[in-house]
């Protein structure tokens, strides 16, 4: 039977620019977003019909997330968020469909998603404010003699963002994966084991199907927190000091 | 043939003018509608920045790997000092200690029980 894990296997297509099926799905999913967002505002109505509907709702979902958390003028990162998420998204639901290679699943492409935001908030940070930045790691009201402790401290907080924010969407769809696939190993199994277990493959079977379900949530869930988390870190880059 | 409804449609029909002076006022006041809520909804904005509360199931998954991310972030510095200085394995401990302080920071601004890493007012 295979692995649970085999599903995560890098596999060189074209071995000699290094084009595996990662790059395979992350062009896919790039494709999917371009053409579906291309054939919903194809028309551009007044009255959007129901692709433009979807359109629309994704995009107010994320300028509202994004004012939300970093007042109107965060809106100029609009485009990097839009497309942190729709990527996120697109990524997390096309590895849902069985067979397919989850992208988001390797902590490399998510740590260089978060990468990219964190570079993002410091160089923009640096650019707009200056050293008033480095304000973000001293805090006031803090008696003197703590105070190399608390900027140390604030330093591997701020250092540890970027992990969290990669490790978070990773776990999440390593682990729920890997689930699935247990799952469904249980059914093959107990049918192969014969006589009375043959009877009980219908229950692991049961539990697939309801963490099929989960993981949809979890995989719409985790984009939705990737996109919170970069706006809240871009709000740190826009207003440091208060 | 009799429908009393479609009469009553005709008859509007005919009077064509009043029709679109109804119509004209209608959307003006439509205008207005839409102005004053856009205007209402420009004026809560600056409000609505209490950062994360957004939703919070999403809340509850950020706390699982905030910790973690702290502890990994002093291991990778303290191992990255020790590697530079050769201070082996004094920066690594020191450093996994200040990493788990950063941890517990974190858990306890993303859980909202100490003030978001935004300081107010230095004075």
């Amino acid at each position: 039977m295979a692995s649970p894990i085999e599903q995560f296997q890098i596999k060189p297509i074209i071995p000699v620019i290094n084009f595996t099926n990662s790059s395979l799905f992350m062009i896919g999913a790039a494709a999917v977003i371009v053409g579906g967002l291309l054939y919903a505002t194809r028309k551009r109505a007044v009255v959007p019909g129901r692709a433009q509907s979807v359109a629309e709702v994704l995009h107010d979902f994320v300028a509202n997330t994004l004012v939300d958390a970093t007042g109107k003028e965060g809106m100029k990162f609009f485009p990097l968020v839009f497309s942190l998420f729709m990527f996120v998204l697109t990524a997390n639901l096309l590895g849902m469909i069985p067979g397919f290679f989850t992208v988001t699943s390797h902590i490399i492409v998510t740590f260089a998603l978060a990468m990219l935001v964190i570079g993002t908030v410091v160089i923009y940070g640096f650019v707009k404010h200056g050293t008033h930045f480095l304000g973000l790691f001293v805090p006031s009201g803090v008696p003197g003699w703590l105070l190399p402790f608390i900027v140390v401290i604030e330093l591997i907080s701020f250092l540890s963002r970027p992990i969290s924010l990669s490790l978070r969407l990773f776990a999440n769809m390593l682990a729920g994966h890997i689930a699935l696939k247990v799952f469904a190993g249980f059914v093959v199994a107990l049918l192969g084991a014969g006589g009375a277990l043959t009877i009980l493959a219908p229950l692991p079977l049961l539990m697939a199907v309801a963490l099929m379900a989960l993981e949809f949530l979890v995989a719409a869930l985790q984009a939705y927190v990737f996109t919170v988390l970069t706006c809240i870190y871009l709000n740190d880059a826009l207003h440091p000091g208060h | 043939m009799a429908d009393p409804h479609e009469r009553n449609g005709e008859d509007e029909r005919k009077t064509g003018s009043t029709d679109d002076a109804d119509l004209s006022a209608r959307l003006k006041s439509l205008d207005a509608r839409i102005s004053q809520a856009s205007a209402h909804r420009a004026e809560s904005e600056p409000r609505a920045r209490p950062t994360s509360n957004s939703s919070a199931i999403g809340q509850a998954f950020r706390l699982s790997a905030e910790f973690v991310a702290g502890v990994a972030a002093g291991g990778i510095l303290g191992w990255i000092v020790d590697y530079l200085l050769g201070s082996s394995p004094w920066g690594l401990i020191v450093c996994l200690i200040l990493g788990f302080c950063a941890g517990m920071l974190n858990l306890m601004r993303a859980a909202g029980v100490v003030k978001p890493a935004r300081y107010d007012d230095k004075r």
